[in-house]
């Protein structure tokens, strides 16, 4: 079957078996590997994209489900060079570690902060819930997610202290 | 890599258009809402339907309304819509209490209470809401629309009142003066299924006393709500010693089996404790709600 569906604000056309799961579908038909496949459960939340919006955990949406709808991956936070300030709260608090959840966790948090752009660290914890970091006892997580309720686009501390090299580490 | 069999997948326009292509592809074709318990059944083989017709984009079964006495919830509606709803946390707090733990925040945003209901795991958290709240279900098929009490809709682990070439599209929530609700879960971690849950739902009378109670237990073994508690609650004042009495009866009434989330004794001690804190929680938002 064929579906269409706008992926980080470019439209993508594929063919596709019906079976194939949205992670599968990012990651192998579209080459986007920096949302991450893990417990293939939707336990675990290190797949979790944006579908208009909200977080959803894509090893549980079917990519023909996705079909005509918007999907922010974490190749789409940065903008014109400059980080996202999720992504730079997670340099400067050492919200990461392996990396592995780190996709994850920060399309959650940029919904968060969509959505209550001045979290208390309980709000935080409960938007995260779903999602499982084996490095950082989340401690720096939740202090990365404050950095950026603390620092949003257009404040002067975000955008130009990113280096794009740094972009990449954060993000591959 | 869990990969579910292959399938084909039809979206449906609406619920009408639903129902014609439950017909037409009979037996093998399933509904998928959320998709969070069928597709994680399919990627373990353990449902292998030919046909999945989504119904997400049916905003017809998206919907809360209150008419008169009666709050309607319809099927799509998700769990996220539920918990940040000011009327339903208003009218229903046990909705709101039982939305704050069922599965995490992300799964929240794709599940829906009909896929919950109608899945109907043992372990799932609105179907006791449901039934102490004595919500009736809406259920459309070929014939045409029928309603039933949730006795009636359950049937079992898995199996509900829905036949194979029908649909629930709602849920009837009676509303009643000076009642309230509670809901209580204890669960090892965010997520998992319920090691025991109980739900609580009172109306009391004008001089405080409580007309109406109902108690309802998840995932021990018990299935509607606990026999006995209406009667013995029935024209007493709230109070701790009838709270524990209750939570002996909840006890005593439930069958729990053993497992990796605990033993008997500590399920059934669960089942004592939670009865009376949500009757404990039920009977003061009561109270809360008369005063005001």
């Amino acid at each position: 079957m064929q579906i269409s569906m706008s992926v980080n604000g470019n439209e993508v056309t594929r063919d596709i078996e019906p079976r194939v799961l949205l992670v599968h579908f990012i990651r192998e038909e579209l080459g986007l590997t920096g949302t991450h496949w893990g417990c293939d459960t939707s336990n675990c939340g290190t797949c979790v994209v944006l579908m208009d919006g909200q977080p959803v955990k894509s090893c549980t949406v079917l990519a023909a489900m996705a079909d005509g709808h918007e999907i922010r991956t974490v190749e789409g936070l940065a903008s014109n060079g400059a980080l996202d300030p999720v992504q730079q709260g997670f340099m400067e608090e050492h919200g990461l570690q392996c990396g592995f959840c780190t996709p994850g966790m920060m399309l959650t948090a940029r919904a968060l902060l969509d959505k209550n752009p001045h979290p208390d660290d309980g709000e935080i914890r409960q938007a995260i819930s779903g999602q499982i970091c084996r490095c950082t006892g989340y401690a720096t997580i939740v202090r990365s997610v404050q950095w950026a309720a603390n620092h949003p686009v257009g404040s002067a501390a975000t955008g130009d202290a990113a280096d794009p090299s740094e972009a990449e580490e954060v993000t591959a | 890599m869990q990969i579910p069999a292959p399938f084909d997948y039809v979206r449906a326009s609406d619920v009408d258009n639903a129902l014609a292509l439950l017909e037409r592809h009979g037996p093998e074709s399933r509904l998928v809402a959320g998709g969070h318990s069928l597709l994680p059944m399919m990627k373990l083989r353990l449902a292998r339907p030919e046909w999945l017709i989504d119904i997400n984009g049916l905003a017809e079964l998206d919907f809360m309304v209150r008419e008169g006495n009666v709050f309607r919830i319809g099927a799509l509606t998700r769990h996220t819509t539920l918990l940040e709803s000011p009327e339903v946390a208003r009218l229903f707090p046990i909705v709101t209490d039982a939305e704050q733990v069922i599965a995490d925040p992300v799964v929240r945003n794709r599940g829906t209470i009909g896929g919950s209901l109608c899945q109907a795991d043992p372990a799932e958290d609105l179907s006791t809401v449901c039934d102490v709240l004595r919500a009736e279900a809406v259920i459309r098929g070929p014939a045409g629309e029928r309603v039933v009490a949730m006795d009636e809709f359950h049937r079992g682990p898995y199996e509900t009142a829905v036949g194979q070439n029908e649909l629930m599209s709602e849920l009837r929530f009676p509303i009643r003066p000076r009642s309230s609700s509670a809901y209580e879960k204890v669960e090892r971690r965010v997520g998992d299924w319920a090691v025991a849950a109980a739900g609580a739902a009172v109306s009391l009378a004008a001089d405080g006393t409580i007309e109406e109670s109902s108690v309802g237990l998840t995932a021990v073994g018990l299935d509607g709500t606990v026999a006995g508690i209406g009667d013995l609650l029935g024209g007493r004042r709230p109070d701790e010693d009838l709270f524990a009495e209750a939570g002996r009866i909840a006890a005593a009434a439930c069958e729990p089996v053993a497992d990796q989330r605990g033993g008997i004794d500590y399920k059934r001690h669960l089942a004592d404790e939670l009865t009376r804190r949500v009757l404990r929680r039920a009977c003061a938002r009561a109270s809360e709600e008369q005063e005001g």
